[in-house]
């Protein structure tokens, strides 16, 4: 049976999953807050919808980064080395991609969380 | 285990005797030609420093105007210059270019490099910095420096009447200086990437390497929104394009957002590379390695994603709704947190080692201390109801001279207290050094502290005099005088630096006694390293025995010359495994002429002299095309070369494994950054208006269509005629022949559209909008037409054949990026007016 999580991939470019998550999570908060606000007279539907919405990608957003780490957790052995993981092998390499990775998904927990609190407490445009 | 080289005592003298013809330094003013990384980091040091000490002084001018009220040293003209040019100067031609200069002359030696892949394009950087510079310095000598502050905020800045050449000034020579840095980009993350030494694994890459890969690809991502921003304002200036104009639809709140998106990355571009020399610091005079390697990244890569997530927070008071305030506030208020990791990372790092309190670490740990207050006021104003209180008053100048004094000033002079016996084998003075810090650290809380004060009590900034009653004169006074006494610091550093220092009696490369590999280079030497070693640890010359010694008896790779040729090794991304010799650019004039003919399409320009514009732009082309044609994808005399140890390595290499392929990437993840921002500005105009066509007509969607069409053809024309290149060059050729005549037809129908439909960009900003991105587009094209044409010519000329395909395979790199860019112009601009509403 083919497994549904990806297989370990050799790439600098993983370390970046999360923020990237991030970031795209942030720009679209961002800009449907922003066109609703500007269009809101043209638009048939309310706020609450938008932020509903976006409570949504809130979640999916959170959910790929759970993934990213856990990817990260695999990568890292699951805790089995401490760090500081600098022998010359492929395998301390290896480890420390995945513990960085890891520690960076953490942190991009943590500012998709940031994002959410406005989304919360906020209930209309208000300029 | 490799077995390293042996080599007796003659063979030994022949080959430093090649190395040094190879990498030898021109005499005379020949000097200038240079294109080593040690003379061009070197220079642009020297440059950027003295740019500092000019910005400095007409601080203290400022202070000096502001020390009493009603004061009238200098007019508020001449006031106004000042603190425009103290801040763009300090920000663009100091803080910028100083990390581009230490990374262009530390990174090989790190990296256990000779030389960055790209030296000649570092002294093209440092040619165009060095005049754009003088440019923009030069002008408040003939009062015409910008006068609107360093962000140039329309429409105070469009105003001919108020900012007059000042601020095409400002656009012309900083959009210059921008080019720059996108060059050292391109630069340092190639560099990093791919030239390490044999064996640094990316666990095992010095942390000032981890910190500069992070800082170039936010220059990459921040400074081409700025370089949007530029055009659209000089087409306004220049063409009277109502990009910010509200009486024609424009908006100057999209000058804000392209700014600050540039803006706010910017500090964390001056502040990370500080950091990054304060993590090589910090564990030299702790004498062990650095505590928690693994969060250093994660609070380089976090700081550098999250801080594009806070240019709002410079716009809390220009009526967006609140809660895209909010959000930027969150974001924030979230940047505090890797911030505080690398900070607390350096505090354990001292208390898990025996701290030698040296003049580097005072500075260090003073800038520290600085910092951190001026991040707590940043996490003050980055609440948005705060803010609103304290905007644009002397507690933002407080806070953000505490940022960037703490921040960057201080961890630079440590850097140059440490690294100075790596440049020039001597060190500066300890007792010079105390008196230095003291003075500037007084001197710095003494002058700064009280506009918290002034600031809360209402003190706005950018004012050249205030009436007594406001109750603001003590704190200014003691602010004045603060900064004379921080400038008497400043003037015993730089005495320190330029006082005849005695060569010491032993020679000692490692005066401090570090760990990391630059410190085994001789600086008397110009090759750099005198053989690549293998590397195997953190802190090699803590950890790996008899290093330095092997190292200089030429046991490693590359010990020697033979092919008179400029090499160094390039290696895997992430194991480092050697995979080609890499021959790098020589000394030449190439860089430096290219660089003042582009300087003088710039300065032209600003003066709107049409002629010497032309001109000039033919110059640098040529001198661009001679430089690629002679400089670039040289087929080699043999396919493979022996590097030492038993190891052969090619030459030649094309596609995703060369470095020039890279390049060209990088290159064009920061245009479709700056693309991008066009496009922004398309759909800014869409959401402040109820009808963002304001009635006129579009290009319509025919000649659009046709024009995507066409680019599209373009673009799988040229990828065929690299697959056919494979086979031969005749198919190739035709290919690129008819990839020519295509792309002329698509830039053609690209025009038609507006053209036809008759849209006049001076009416309105819909119209503007449109002909900008559409003249954003047919440029590129026309460059992917250049390429194209060279492809063919260096075809014709037996320069790329079916074995050495560099040329076609980076001219088909960038037509990926030429044809998303097609689609995605022509797409928006014929298809969004019908289903926008």
């Amino acid at each position: 049976m083919k497994s549904f999580i990806p297989r370990e991939v050799e790439s600098l470019w993983t370390l970046f999953t999360a923020p990237t998550v991030w970031a795209i999570h942030f720009v679209g908060c961002y800009a449907a807050v922003a066109v609703y606000c500007a269009k809101a007279a043209t638009l048939d539907f309310s706020f609450g919808t938008v932020r509903l919405a976006l409570g949504g990608f809130t979640v999916v957003a959170l959910a790929v980064i759970v993934l990213s780490a856990w990817l990260a957790w695999r990568q890292w052995g699951f805790g089995a080395g401490d760090p500081p993981h600098d022998e010359p092998t492929r395998k301390a390499r290896t480890l420390f991609q995945g513990f960085a990775t890891l520690l960076l998904s953490g942190l991009s927990f943590v500012a998709v969380l940031y994002m959410a609190i406005p989304l919360i407490l906020i209930a209309e445009c208000q300029r | 285990m490799v077995e390293l080289g042996n080599f007796s005592p003659e063979e030994r003298a022949a080959q430093e005797e090649r190395l040094r013809k190879v990498w030898k330094t021109p005499g005379g003013w020949r000097y200038w030609t240079s294109v080593n990384n040690s003379e061009i980091g070197l220079w642009y040091g020297v440059t950027a420093f003295a740019f500092m000490l000019f910005a400095g002084a007409l601080g203290l001018l400022m202070r000096a105007q502001l020390a009493t009220p009603n004061n009238n040293l200098i007019s508020a003209e001449l006031y106004n210059q000042a603190f425009t040019l103290h801040g763009t100067v300090m920000m663009f031609l100091f803080a910028v270019p100083i990390f581009e200069a230490v990374a262009i002359f530390l990174l090989p030696s790190m990296l256990g490099a000779r030389e960055l892949p790209f030296p000649r394009l570092s002294a093209f950087g440092f040619w165009s910095f060095l005049l754009g510079g003088i440019f923009v310095c030069g002008s408040i000598f003939f009062n015409a420096a910008p006068n609107a502050g360093w962000f140039m905020y329309p429409p105070l800045a469009t105003d001919k009447e108020y900012a007059g050449i000042g601020a095409d000034i400002w656009l012309l020579g900083l959009s210059f200086i921008e080019v720059a840095s996108i060059a050292a980009a391109v630069e340092i993350i190639v560099g990093i990437m791919k030239c390490r030494a044999p064996g640094m694994r990316i666990n095992m890459m010095p942390m000032f390497a981890w910190y500069l890969l992070i800082v170039a690809g936010m220059i990459l991502f921040a400074f081409p929104p700025l370089i949007a921003g530029d055009i659209l304002f000089e087409m306004e200036r220049m063409f009277d394009w109502p990009f910010f104009d509200v009486s024609r639809g424009g908006d100057p709140l999209l000058w804000q957002h392209l700014f600050w998106i540039f803006g706010h990355p910017e500090v964390y571009i001056i502040f990370l590379p500080a950091i990054a020399l304060m993590a090589m610091i910090v564990p030299t005079f702790s004498q062990r390695p650095i505590v928690g390697y693994s969060w250093i990244v994660l609070a380089a890569v976090g700081t550098g994603f999250l801080s594009f997530g806070l240019w709002v927070h410079h716009m809390f008071t220009t009526g967006l709704p609140q809660i895209s305030l909010a959000f930027f506030s969150a974001a924030s208020e979230a940047v505090a947190i890797p911030t505080g990791v690398q900070i607390f990372v350096f505090i354990a790092t001292m208390l898990a080692g025996r701290v030698i309190f040296s003049v580097p670490m005072l500075f260090g740990a003073g800038g520290l201390a600085i910092f951190t207050i001026g991040g707590l006021t940043g996490v003050m104003v980055a609440l948005a109801p705060f803010d609103w209180q304290a905007h644009d008053t002397y507690f933002i100048v407080a806070h953000l001279h505490y940022v960037l004094i703490g921040g960057m000033f201080f961890p630079i002079v440590a850097g140059i207290y440490y690294y100075f016996p790596f440049v020039t084998g001597k060190k500066l003075s300890d007792a010079w050094g105390k008196v230095a810090f003291w003075l500037m650290f007084v001197g710095f809380n003494v002058g700064f502290f009280p506009m918290h004060f002034s600031g809360l009590r209402g003190m706005p900034r950018r004012i050249f005099t205030y009436p007594e009653e406001f109750g603001w004169d003590l704190f200014n006074l003691v602010s004045t005088i603060g900064a004379f006494i921080f400038a008497a610091g400043v003037l015993t550093f730089v005495i320190d630096i330029f006082r005849p220092k005695p060569k010491p009696e032993t020679r000692n490369l490692n005066p401090w006694n570090a760990g990391t590999l630059e410190w085994t280079n001789d600086p008397d030497e110009s090759w750099g390293m005198r053989s690549v070693p293998i590397i195997t640890s953190r802190y090699p010359l803590w950890e790996q025995e008899n290093l330095q010694a092997d190292i200089e008896a030429g046991r490693f790779y590359l010990p020697d010359a033979k092919s008179g040729k400029r090499e160094t090794l390039v290696t895997s991304v992430l194991d480092a495994e050697p995979i080609q010799c890499l021959r790098v650019g020589g000394v030449s004039y190439v860089p430096m002429i290219s660089a003042l003919a582009l300087g003088g399409v710039f300065i032209a320009l600003t003066f709107h002299w049409w002629i010497p514009t032309i001109i000039c732009a033919v110059i640098t082309f040529i001198a661009i095309i001679w430089w690629l044609w002679t400089g670039t994808a040289q087929i080699p005399e043999a396919e493979e070369v022996d590097v030492g140890l038993g190891q052969k390595l090619p030459v030649y290499v094309s596609g995703p494994a060369s470095v020039g392929w890279w390049a060209m990437f990088i290159t064009m993840v920061g245009d479709g950054t700056a693309f991008a921002s066009l496009i922004f500005g398309y759909f800014f105009y869409w959401t402040v208006h109820d009808d963002f066509t304001a009635g006129a007509v579009g290009p319509g969607a025919f000649w659009p269509m046709v024009a995507l069409v066409l680019f599209v053809i373009a673009w799988l024309l040229t990828i065929a005629a690299r697959q056919l290149n494979e086979k031969g060059p005749s198919g190739c050729r035709a290919a690129l022949v008819a990839g020519i005549l295509v792309s002329i037809a698509a830039c053609l129908a690209g025009l038609a559209g507006p053209y036809f439909h008759g849209m006049d960009p001076t009416s309105n900003v819909y119209p503007a909008t449109v002909w900008v991105i559409v003249i954003w587009t047919v440029v590129h094209g026309a460059v992917g037409i250049i390429m194209q044409v060279y492809c063919l010519a260096r075809s014709l000329a037996d320069r790329m054949t079916p074995e050495h395909d560099q040329d076609i395979c980076n001219v088909t790199l960038y037509w990926h990026f030429m044809a998303f860019t097609a689609v995605v112009t022509f797409a928006v601009l014929g298809l969004f007016p019908m289903v926008s509403r």
